[in-house]
């Protein structure tokens, strides 16, 4: 058991610290943020199941970025909503979420920087 | 791999004093509730070293966000699990109110005796969790120890140490590297290294904060310059009054061990360092270091005249570089940001950052 946990190189060490470093990555800033609307709306039209999507696609990808949840903030129609703020860009609102959508808009907005716009219900520029 | 990914951590402060307040087991109180309401795979409880601002505790922090909750206890969870970490809202009345205005400030990083810190010793306390090593490497731990195994001398570690000004900070203030390369050129093959972590002085704290919220740190400094110094052994010398800070220390050199990074043939490399925790025998003489070291040797804790100096006739005789805990925890980020980074940070004739403890 232990043999195997031996680190033999820097090399070794900086592959743990990488791998590590996902665990803990919550606590240290970022520049993206993912807001799921959680209140009761939210939580009945499926952010639960949502979040989870977009926790999953998240680590499958290796992405950095928080998840936060926030309140109802009264577009309780279109529920389930998803928020995505990037330094230096707009706050995008996405509404009803699927989970299934979630691939394709992490693809589209965080990987390739251009938001999904057939689903995009709300832009501000200020947070 | 398939670890759950948590959006959400809850680090909750599992130092003596924050400890010492908090009736029953607030993390552990914490973790139930979190279950409870099916979060378990979201939300994470993470235990902590001390933060430092012990006045308002206990205290957790919810992360990403940051959000800083003061003098919590057990009524207070199940409002923190449902407001803040259900439905994404702040528990106002929890928060840290500044003492002029009594304006609330959500964020530690609001918090003016925190955005007015720079931290270097205490850099993990209060973010990592002391007792998994895995948190240490995350945020870099074992780096600077990697990178003067493979790229530096002895002597350029040593140099390193000098030009970043660093000096003991156990009140002395004697130049460290100069400290090093006096052991160093020392005549004898063996050679030791003593961490002074008896601190005894009434109300002080500032070490064991950094032992209990980060004891990887204190470990990868000794390791840094056993290699510089040429030592293959090592004994940190902690008060029995401190019985936290002999258990992380003793969790964490059992857990450097299983990677390698302490013992045999350290990351592969021809270098070799074993260190063991020796506990005080509760006398506050013994944190002067001639009176430590007889009291490692098993013999009365009692001072002797110098010279000569650890440095030439120590342990056992031998050549003995002795520093104290925040000492030791200054050398990693002086490796691994470099001794101008750390010069540039002080006054004219003391470099680095000091820790201080307010008590009273």
């Amino acid at each position: 058991m232990s043999e195997t946990r031996t680190l033999r190189s820097l090399d070794d060490l900086r592959r743990l610290r990488e791998e590590a470093h996902r665990e803990i990555r919550v606590r240290e800033a970022t520049g993206t943020k993912i807001i799921v609307g959680m209140g009761t709306c939210g939580i009945a039209a499926g952010a639960r199941e949502v979040m989870r999507a977009v926790m999953d696609e998240l680590a499958a990808r290796n992405i950095e970025a928080h998840v936060t949840t926030v309140g109802c903030i009264g577009m309780c129609a279109q529920e389930p909503l998803v928020d995505i703020v990037q330094a230096g860009a707009s706050r995008i609102t996405y509404g009803k979420v699927k989970p299934e959508m979630v691939p394709r808009i992490i693809a589209e907005h965080l990987v390739q920087g251009q938001p999904v716009e057939e689903w995009v219900v709300g832009q501000t520029t200020s947070f | 791999m398939t670890e759950p990914m948590y959006r959400a951590h809850v680090a909750v402060c599992a130092g003596t004093w924050c400890k010492a307040l908090d009736e029953a087991d607030l993390a552990e109180a914490m973790l139930a509730e979190i279950s409870r309401r099916g979060l378990a795979e979201e939300v994470r409880v993470v235990r902590t070293g001390c933060r430092g601002f012990c006045s308002v505790g206990p205290v957790a922090v919810i992360y990403p966000e940051g959000i800083f909750y003061c003098r919590v206890g057990m009524p207070d969870i199940a409002e923190i699990v449902e407001e803040t970490l259900v439905k994404g809202r702040i528990v106002h009345r929890l928060l840290y109110a500044e003492p002029e205005t009594q304006r609330r400030l959500p964020r530690y990083e609001e918090i003016p005796f925190y955005s007015k810190q720079v931290r270097i010793a205490l850099r993990n306390c209060g973010v990592i969790n002391p007792d998994l090593i895995e948190e240490y490497i995350a945020r870099g731990g074992y780096e600077a120890l990697g990178k003067a195994l493979t790229t530096m001398t002895p002597e350029q570690v040593i140099d390193a140490v000098k030009q970043s000004g660093l000096r003991g900070r156990g009140g002395a203030g004697f130049p460290t590297g100069l400290k090093w390369e006096f052991t160093r050129k020392a005549p004898g093959d063996i050679k030791y290294l003593i961490c002074n972590a008896d601190e005894g002085d009434p109300g002080a704290f500032m070490d064991r904060s950094i032992l209990e919220g980060d004891p990887h740190s204190v470990l990868e400094g000794m390791a840094i310059a056993a290699y510089a110094i040429g030592a293959r052994e090592g004994y940190i010398y902690c008060r029995a009054e401190y019985p936290l800070a002999v258990q992380r220390l003793k969790a964490a050199i059992a857990q450097a061990k299983e990677y390698g990074l302490l013992g045999e043939r350290i990351l592969g490399t021809d270098f070799s360092f074993d260190l063991r925790v020796k506990e005080g025998a509760g006398a506050f003489v013994c944190g002067e270091e001639t009176a430590l070291i007889a009291s490692i040797e098993g013999r009365r804790g009692e001072p002797r005249p110098r010279p000569p100096f650890p440095a030439v006739s120590g342990l056992w005789g031998k050549p003995t570089n002795i520093n104290n805990v925040e000492t030791w925890a200054n050398v990693p980020p002086i490796l691994s940001q470099g001794p101008e980074w750390f010069a540039s940070i002080g006054t004219e004739r003391s470099k680095g950052t000091k820790v201080f403890a307010l008590s009273g």
